[in-house]
């Protein structure tokens, strides 16, 4: 009974949040709705017995996805009115598909019946309660599937190395820092060591630092370094 | 009052038909064509599970770990390049992206 309310709701907030997505007239609305669709989705989740898939979603794509979204749509300075010409336009032919689409769906739903041998194909049965879900799913990731996961990981690889190569850019008027030519540099070429006779003051020797300062500015007024001025 | 199959599947069906819906609406905008395309696997996934859970086989539930792997990548790159995209052209209309039509 718990279960059946806890399913209402969170399929209820799923489905508005989910319209609110696709109708809000701010991108930032939707992507805080679709926020709060992923928490629900994990909220079915855990309902189903999928606890380990609900953690994840709640981390990959309400900590990451979601939070990606957030940054672009606040980054890209976009005329989102502009954006939404031709929203009454579309929004018939999106209906009818919609409906259409929702009626095939229906019309499965409605005609579909497990085959009475599905039971019998399974290919990995869970377990029990004497092993976690988190547990038994390791189990088949790591043994049967193991190349499936290497592969995934390898699609996450290649991903990321093509969002940095694409949003890269090198700006040629920038001074970066070369460690390299930190690292590289001795200290025969940068500094000078100089007998200076006692009581000979430096500007009697000629030598002054900064070097090309030909005519000494009188000192400036002695900066008030305090921390209550609101100077920088 | 328990709940079945039936029930995960209309709510998917749902989510999915939202998904269509606002890929349709929002012509113009590719960010909430992304969030749409978040929203049709994330429907899929909800299907994934609720097979999983009525047929007592995790092998669904993997397959949702490897669709969700696959939707992060998508809105990685997805994202990467509506960034460049607008770096180069100052707006992000699709309708606009016609530029390799010749």
């Amino acid at each position: 009974m718990l279960a059946a309310i806890a399913f209402y709701a969170f399929a209820a907030v799923l489905v508005a949040s989910a319209a609110m997505v696709v109708t809000a007239r701010n991108p930032v609305h939707s992507v805080l709705f679709l926020i709060l669709a992923f928490f629900n989705a994990a909220g079915l989740f855990l309902i189903a017995g999928a606890e380990f898939l609900a953690m994840i979603l709640v981390i990959v794509y309400v900590g990451a996805v979601a939070v990606l979204f957030l940054f672009v749509v606040m980054m890209l300075d976009v005329d989102f009115a502009r954006l939404r010409e031709g929203f009454q336009r579309y929004a018939p032919i999106g209906l009818v598909v919609g409906a259409v689409l929702f009626l095939e769906l229906a019309f499965v739903l409605w005609a579909w019946s497990p085959a009475p041998e599905a039971a019998g194909l399974r290919l990995h049965p869970n377990p029990g309660a004497e092993v976690t879900n988190t547990e038994a799913l390791a189990r088949i990731l790591y043994t049967d599937n193991v190349l499936l996961f290497q592969a995934a990981g390898i699609i996450l690889l290649v991903a990321m190395i093509g969002a940095i190569v694409l949003t890269l850019r090198e700006r040629p008027g920038t001074r970066r820092q070369d460690a390299a030519a930190q690292i590289a540099r001795a200290p025969g070429e940068t500094v000078v060591l100089r007998k200076v006779p006692t009581g000979a003051g430096l500007r009697v020797l000629g030598i002054l630092r900064p070097p090309p300062a030909e005519e000494p500015k009188p000192l400036p007024e002695p900066e008030h370094h305090g921390h209550g001025e609101g100077r920088h | 009052m328990a709940i079945t199959l039936a029930h995960y599947l209309v709510v998917a069906a749902i989510l999915f038909v939202l998904g269509v819906f606002g890929i349709f609406l929002n012509r113009k905008n590719v960010i909430v064509i992304l969030m749409s395309i978040e929203l049709i696997l994330l429907a899929v996934n909800l299907n994934l599970v609720a097979f999983s859970a009525a047929l007592d086989d995790l092998t669904g539930q993997v397959f949702a770990m490897f669709v969700l792997t696959v939707a992060a990548a998508e809105a990685a790159i997805g994202l990467a390049i509506v960034v460049v995209y607008f770096r180069n052209k100052g707006s992000i209309e699709v309708e606009e992206i016609s530029t390799l039509k010749g």
